[in-house]
């Protein structure tokens, strides 16, 4: 086995509040191979994309950061400004959340992408630019691409627009792209086709793609392995099958038995009661016991530590004894 | 819009100009009329300015007529004190006012522009030396920091509009700051740094394109500001001097000869026509320069 593409151990991120440094992110190890899809599953606030930000080096000064973060073998993580620029854009690129202000408004479709193939081919001639422009918009499956290259980023629907986000992150190859929640701003239809996009991308140039979600149902259709975060720690990781049909952890399985069915009669959709900890109000023991059903006088003192199980590694003192492939329905 | 992208499906034959020019305005129509308002009334005054020696029936600095004539067929606007005709002295006096307020926005935008964009980009120690310079600028009232520099420069026009610069550059560089400071934060700049745009580029091709909005609107509302403020260090005898045709000079003297309406009627229509166009103006220039307005 090669060495992975991107190899992150022990990341924590910690902000400093009035109260001392809080851990936003915690002891996280991720790891990518090429033309992988690795799904980052969380709520709001679990540090997806605070590791991804990390891995990008976009965090603001204030935040420290420590832990190790290898990109294809090199350590990353506070690596000085010039070094993570000759990855940025060429190795690295990043696809945002919401392509409504995600494209410079005052500039043209075309201006842009040019921009970003230029800048990291700055011998290319103004029309071969002008020609890879082109064919990216049309591997985004941009209709009509010589009429919308001298459109401005208003005149462009939301899925169109973060077609033209995703074709600039390409422009240059890179061998991993970070998506951001690439289809949260986007309606069903729209996700769909992105989906199939990245499908499509993967399998035609070999990127390894991070697909930070929350939307289980893009993680089962695209990625092949994921990882769960829950309060800036994993709480479960594996390959999708597995942890799809067996999960260990209880938030895994209550993430998984939140999203509603069609074969579902139930009439109330199932939620995980309460909220995650803030940020300095972790409990002592598991984060998620306050919430967790089958949480025992164990879970509240001490904290699990990552075990192996099968093909998963979890982060619960009862993972072995547990059986949540099908989480019980409490009544209403 | 004033400029409509060109229309993309039915290529039309082209019209001989008369007519293109008759259909354009037909189709611009009342909404653009105070753009065109602006424009005949600048680029008027602007044409005048330049050819007025040509062409001009009166002396601007010699005797006309009788003094202090009321308006007539002979002198449009009458005369004042020293038989001067008012109308001559007005359209002379735009050789002055036009390029001190050209010249002291210019200037004073560029260099606020440049101090509050490297202040908001760079932060920390730059950002907190030059903007306590400003501060420190802004803490006075504008007309007396003025006052007190153009009178230590000794009067005269020149001095005038450097005593102006200095009063005016601190406000666009809070200006320029606060646009900078609210740009950086949008999804585009991050994204441009993850693309590996170096900080220069950022800055400039990145940034600064979202930020002229409020500088232009701003500015186009200073230049009647301008005008005033000149005219007044005029009026108290530190601008232009004695006899030349400025027009806050010509209002002082026509303060002095308070019952003939007709001396300072002049000079203030002047002043209020172009700071009323540059604003019109303003508006029109900042929705050309922000395509989001565009339909």
């Amino acid at each position: 086995m090669s060495l992975p593409l991107l190899d992150i151990r022990g990341l924590a991120v910690t902000i400093p509040t009035r109260d001392g440094e809080q851990a936003a992110v915690s002891n996280v190890d991720f790891t990518i191979d090429r033309g992988e899809v690795v799904g980052l599953v969380g709520e709001s606030g679990s540090g997806k994309s605070l590791s991804m930000l990390a891995v990008m080096g976009l965090l603001p000064r204030h935040l420290h950061v420590s832990g190790s973060i290898r990109f294809d073998g090199v350590e990353i993580c506070g690596a000085p400004e010039r070094q993570m620029r000759s990855l940025r854009g060429r190795r690295i690129a990043m696809v945002f959340q919401d392509p409504m202000t995600a494209l410079n408004p005052v500039k043209t479709i075309g201006a842009q992408i040019s921009e970003m193939i230029r800048l990291h081919n700055p011998k290319l001639g103004r029309a071969e630019v002008k020609e890879r422009a082109l064919a990216l918009l049309e591997s985004v499956a941009i209709p009509a691409p010589e009429r919308r290259f001298d459109q401005y980023p208003h005149e462009f629907s939301g899925g169109m627009r973060q077609r033209v986000v995703i074709a600039i992150a390409i422009a240059n190859d890179p061998e991993l792209l970070i998506a951001d929640e690439p289809t949260t701003a986007l309606d069903v239809t729209i996700q769909a086709q992105i989906m199939e996009i990245f499908a499509r991308l993967r399998a035609e140039r070999g990127m390894a793609v991070v697909l930070i979600t929350h939307d289980l149902g893009l993680v089962a259709g695209l990625a092949d392995r994921m990882s769960v975060l829950y309060a800036g720690r994993v709480a479960e990781r594996g390959p999708v099958g597995p942890v799809f049909t067996a999960p260990r952890h209880p938030y895994t399985a209550g993430l998984l038995a939140a999203v509603p069915s069609i074969d579902d009669v139930a009439e109330r959709l199932y939620a995980i009661p309460g909220t995650p900890p803030s940020l300095g109000a972790r409990p002592p023991g598991c984060a998620f016991a306050p919430r967790c059903d089958f949480a025992v006088p164990l879970c509240r003192m001490s904290e699990p530590a990552l075990l192996r199980f099968g093909s998963a590694v979890v982060a619960c003192h009862r993972a072995e004894e547990l059986s949540l492939g099908d989480l019980p329905r409490k009544e209403a | 819009m004033l400029f409509s992208p060109p229309a993309r499906t039915i290529q039309r034959p082209r019209p001989r100009l008369s007519a293109s020019i008759g259909r354009a305005f037909r189709r611009l129509g009342w909404a653009h009329l105070p753009v065109i308002f602006a424009l005949v009334v600048l680029v008027g005054l602007v044409i005048i300015a330049i050819t007025i020696p040509w062409w001009t029936p009166y002396d601007p600095i010699g005797l006309a007529g009788r003094r202090l004539q009321p308006p007539s067929a002979a002198h449009w606007l009458g005369t004042d004190a020293l038989g001067r005709d008012v109308l001559v002295r007005t359209l002379y006096g735009a050789r002055y006012s036009l390029p001190i307020a050209a010249g002291v926005l210019l200037v004073a935008v560029s260099l606020g522009v440049l101090v509050g964009a490297l202040a908001g980009f760079l932060g920390g120690l730059v950002d907190n030396v030059l903007m306590r310079l400003a501060d420190i600028t802004l803490a006075f009232p504008p007309v007396l920091l003025a006052m007190a520099i153009a009178a230590s420069l000794g009067p005269g026009l020149v001095n005038t509009a450097l005593a102006l610069i200095i009063v005016w550059w601190p406000i666009y560089a809070r200006l320029m700051r606060a646009q900078v400071l609210n740009v950086r934060k949008l999804d585009h700049v991050d994204a441009a740094i993850v693309a590996g745009v170096r900080p220069g580029r950022l800055l400039v091709r990145h940034i600064m394109p979202l930020c002229w909005s409020p500088i232009f609107v701003n500015m186009t509302m200073d230049v009647g500001q301008v005008i005033l403020l000149a005219a007044g260090l005029s009026f108290i005898g530190l601008g232009a001097q004695p006899p030349t045709p400025e027009w806050g000079q010509m209002i002082a003297e026509g303060a002095s000869n308070f019952y003939c309406w007709w001396i300072a009627l002049g000079p203030g229509m002047a002043i209020f026509l172009v700071s009323l166009s540059s604003n019109f103006l303003g508006d029109a220039l900042r929705d050309v320069a922000d395509p989001r307005g565009r339909q």
